[in-house]
């Protein structure tokens, strides 16, 4: 018991220690860097989503590209026909819509698990994609759909103050308040009986079954909920980005949202938030550096599969064990 | 009735070239229940290789020449095979899958760029082969002979493919491993020699894939993607793992996207995933798939 | 009183006649054994009285109630559990949590994602309770996945116990483990169904474990029923003695 509380209050210290960082930081950052970090924060919300399918339900879905394409575009749409410029707006419209999405897809996922799930869950968001590309007239085709700087809570960019400063200061703060909204309530749900549930349908489908959970009904909410969080996190990028495009409901980001989740480590409740924020920064200053920037995240996803498996946090935690034992 | 035979045709050309791309992903699943997410990216590497070896010998050499050359795409990308198989999906059979799709999704990144080093950020193209064949006339219409000679080659390799794995000694040994890897083992089969060789032939069927389509379309950076989702789409349709269902699923696809890019092509991509999932809905293991 | 009856219970896989219109009966409040040579029908039997496999024809009844074309769920919510032969655990949850989970199942409370399990105070006392009835209290907090074999096959019961069942079915209980483990396994499967008055029907090959624990012994032969009766008639029926010596000679 001392042990466990021993434990709990180290990471709730660090977790502090976090939180005052993530707090001050804008000051103490350019405007440039703190945007990079609500990029990475965003991504984060969606790795959490993507993790409750794949860390805790064990299913891996090669679609969530779907689901946050979905609430970008909605957003996007919401601007276009509605005119309405609301961030709240934004977001229930971007949380509906990635919801229906995810109940209508997920509905037909949930029959099958491992390679079928992930190729359905391809196939199925690859219909969004090519829709969105082709539908120009509705979607904006390549060019998409642009997105203005919304309001915050019925308060807009006062006139004359810069955007930049707007995402970096305000907006940043918005976003980092949902995600520690977001993740209080993802660690709930993973902590919760019905957490416990999905990770016994992870473990052992058909005990599952046989202890009386329903696996297919608790599959379906678990990729609801998935769908939701990530479409979230699509909501609350596209005013970041300014910009929406098919690109985001493409297969390969579905790929990358596998890779962060993966790079932090799926295994763990935090890895894929870290994932998720290194992995921005890695894109970012691969893709500011060379044209080859594929390659050198090709390259670090390689090597993480060939010799960190259990990616960051599940690597530094062994060793942190290994270091304590050793001590 | 021209407008239909041309379109018929077309839809050959599409599904020959599926076949070979689709056909070699489904034989690495079959033996391997890998599925190789760079598999389109193999298929770009025969067709830049090829694109680029003809570019290297155009104007000196004779026109035969250039046909001669043409194979090698399909040897590059065989070559490219043998080295990533044992190098990286070998230490990984043990693993689970996740694995597996996340290293050749690294290994698509890679190959992307890769290209990109090698032949660069624009388009090659091998057009002298297509133009060297002419064309010929269908009632009022001409169509290109290359056209014609894609399919026949496509027709071809399938034969081939159909005695090589039904009617040799290799085929039964990769049937045996594709059906039961441990007791093929414990017979003494050499699996690990069985998938190179079988990663090797998948490949090298993408990359022939590439190679003769190249003159017909050229060679540009993200073809690979496009590729390996529409095989997804032929494979799910067939069945993973089935031949016999590649070749159903290239035919159905072919004539799906011919027949959309003339008269729904708004919707003619979503149509094809929609055609995968509902048949994943109702025949999981695809049209010819075994359960 | 009869918990369970099955008539004319029959399922084929191909030519294979697995359970051939068996009419098998458990009685409330007894420990049957299934006994038979391998691919005699008992787990198919067991299989399809659990619902992890439909019956091609004939009836299962439970406490009066048709369960043939019951879904798994219904039929953990009518009282009948199962344990499994090859051992079925989360083992990447704790042995705690692997008990914990069923009595939140039980309770319907998996449904619940609002509030944290480890602080449901009742669920984690009773879940402590079940393993230390089955001796696990000292390895809560271990992974199931790190269990010894003996344990593993403790646990697993211990699953299908902690759903409170009316019937338990228990696919051979001690297979897998050393003889010199059986009887003390036995013995706390034994000690805890009758203490809690659960009806168990347990599949079993050491013919020792079986004339020991049971109340009353069905054997089974090529999907039928060969034999129904008291361990004591079972040990002199000469037809059993010749099919059982028979099979296990040839096999």
């Amino acid at each position: 018991m001392t042990m466990v509380t021993v434990l709990s209050r180290r990471l709730l210290l660090s977790a502090a220690v976090i939180l005052a960082l993530l707090v001050i930081l804008p000051s103490a950052l350019d405007p440039y860097q703190t945007i990079l970090l609500s990029y990475g924060l965003i991504f984060a919300i969606a790795a959490l989503g993507f993790n409750l399918l794949l860390g805790y339900t064990g299913l891996l879905s090669f679609g969530h590209s779907a689901y946050f394409g979905m609430g970008a575009y909605a957003v996007a749409f919401i601007v276009k026909y509605l005119k309405i410029t609301s961030m709240e707006v934004f977001l229930i419209g971007g949380i509906l819509a990635s919801a229906a999405v995810a109940a209508l897809f997920g509905f037909l996922c949930v029959r099958y698990t491992r390679i079928f799930f992930g190729i359905l869950t391809l196939a199925l968001s690859q219909v969004l994609w090519s829709l969105a590309f082709k539908f120009f007239w509705v979607t904006g085709g390549t060019d998409g759909l642009r997105v203005p700087t919304p309001s915050l809570l019925g308060m807009q960019m006062a006139p004359g103050q810069d955007k930049m400063t707007f995402l970096a200061h305000r907006y940043y703060y918005y976003v980092l308040i949902i995600f520690l909204a977001g993740l209080a309530v993802m660690w709930v749900i993973v902590h919760s009986p019905f957490g416990k549930a999905l990770q016994a349908i992870r473990d052992n489908e058909t005990r599952a079954e046989f202890v009386g959970v329903q696996v297919r009904k608790y599959r379906f909410v678990a990729f609801l909920i998935s769908g939701a969080y990530t479409g979230l996190a699509g909501a609350l990028w596209v005013p970041l980005n300014g910009l929406t495009t098919p690109e985001i409901l493409h297969w390969t980001f579905s790929g990358k949202i596998v890779f962060f989740t993966v790079l932090g480590g799926f295994q763990t409740f935090v890895g894929p938030i870290i994932g998720a924020v290194v992995y921005n920064y890695l894109e970012t200053y691969a893709v500011g550096h060379t044209v080859y920037w594929q390659l050198v995240l090709g390259i670090v996803l390689v090597v993480l599969v060939l010799a960190l498996p259990a990616g960051i946090v599940g690597t530094a935690k062994r060793l942190g064990l290994r270091l304590r034992r050793a001590a | 009735m021209e407008t239909l035979i041309i379109h018929l045709l077309n839809s050959l050309l599409y599904a020959s070239v599926l076949f070979l791309i689709a056909g070699g992903l489904s034989l690495i699943y079959g033996v391997m229940r890998i599925v190789n997410l760079a598999h389109g990216n193999i298929y770009a590497v025969g067709a830049y290789t090829t694109a680029w070896a003809v570019g290297r010998i155009e104007g000196g050499a004779p026109t035969i020449a250039l046909y001669a050359i043409l194979p090698i795409g399909a040897v590059a990308a065989a070559a490219l095979g043998a080295v990533l198989e044992p190098t990286l999906l070998r230490p990984l059979y043990k693993r689970p899958e996740e694995y597996q799709l996340l290293i050749t999704f690294g290994l698509l990144l890679v190959l992307e760029d890769v290209m990109r080093f090698i032949w660069g950020a624009y388009p090659l193209s091998a057009s002298a082969l297509f133009e060297g064949m002419g064309s010929f006339s269908i009632g009022e219409s001409i169509y290109p002979a290359y056209n014609l000679a894609v399919i026949i080659v496509g027709g071809m390799a399938a034969a081939a493919l159909w005695a090589f794995v039904y009617r040799t000694k290799f085929g039964v040994i990769l049937r045996a491993t594709s059906q039961n890897m441990r007791m093929a083992s414990a017979l003494g089969v050499n699996v690990n020699q069985v998938y190179v060789q079988a990663f090797t032939l998948g490949c090298f069927m993408a990359g022939l894939g590439g190679a003769i389509i190249v003159p017909q379309q050229g060679a540009v950076l993200g073809m690979g993607v496009d590729a390996l989702i529409l095989a997804f789409v032929v494979v799910v349709i067939g069945g993973l793992g089935s031949l016999e269902g590649a070749l159903l699923g290239a035919l159905m696809v072919g004539v799906v996207r011919e027949f959309g890019i003339t008269f729904f092509p708004e919707i003619e991509l979503a149509v094809l995933y929609l055609m995968a999932a509902i048949v994943l809905l109702i025949r999981p293991a695809g049209l010819l798939g075994r359960a | 009183m009869n918990l369970l009856v099955t008539k004319v219970l029959t399922k084929y896989f191909g030519d294979t006649h697995a359970v051939d219109g068996v009419d098998f009966t458990v009685q409330q409040g007894e420990l049957l054994a299934l006994i038979g040579a391998n691919g005699a029908g008992k787990t198919t039997l067991v299989n399809l009285i659990s619902g992890m496999l439909r019956p091609d024809s004939g009836s299962i009844v439970f406490q009066g109630a048709d369960v043939t074309s019951q879904s798994v769920h219904g039929r953990i919510k009518a009282g009948i559990a199962r344990s499994f032969q090859l051992v079925n655990l989360f083992d990447q949850l704790t042995v705690l949590d692997n008990v914990a989970l069923v009595i939140f199942s039980r309770e319907g409370k998996t449904r619940n994602f609002v509030y944290l399990a480890d602080h449901d105070r009742p669920v984690r006392q009773e879940a402590m309770d079940v393993l230390q009835r089955f001796g696990l209290e000292n390895k809560a907090n271990m992974l199931a996945g790190g269990l010894a074999q003996g344990e593993r096959k403790l646990l697993d019961v211990a699953v299908a116990v902690a759903l409170r069942p009316k019937l338990l079915l228990l696919d051979e209980p001690t297979s897998g483990v050393s003889t010199r483990e059986k009887a003390p396994i036995m013995d706390i499967i034994t000690a805890i169904v009758r203490s809690e008055h659960i009806t168990a029907v347990i599949i079993e090959h050491d013919m020792d474990v079986v004339f020991k624990y049971s109340d009353r012994i069905v054997v089974m032969h090529q999907g039928t029923i060969l034999a129904d009766g008291t361990p004591d008639e079972i040990r002199t029926n000469d037809q059993v003695i010749t099919t059982l010596i028979g099979t296990q000679a040839s096999g």
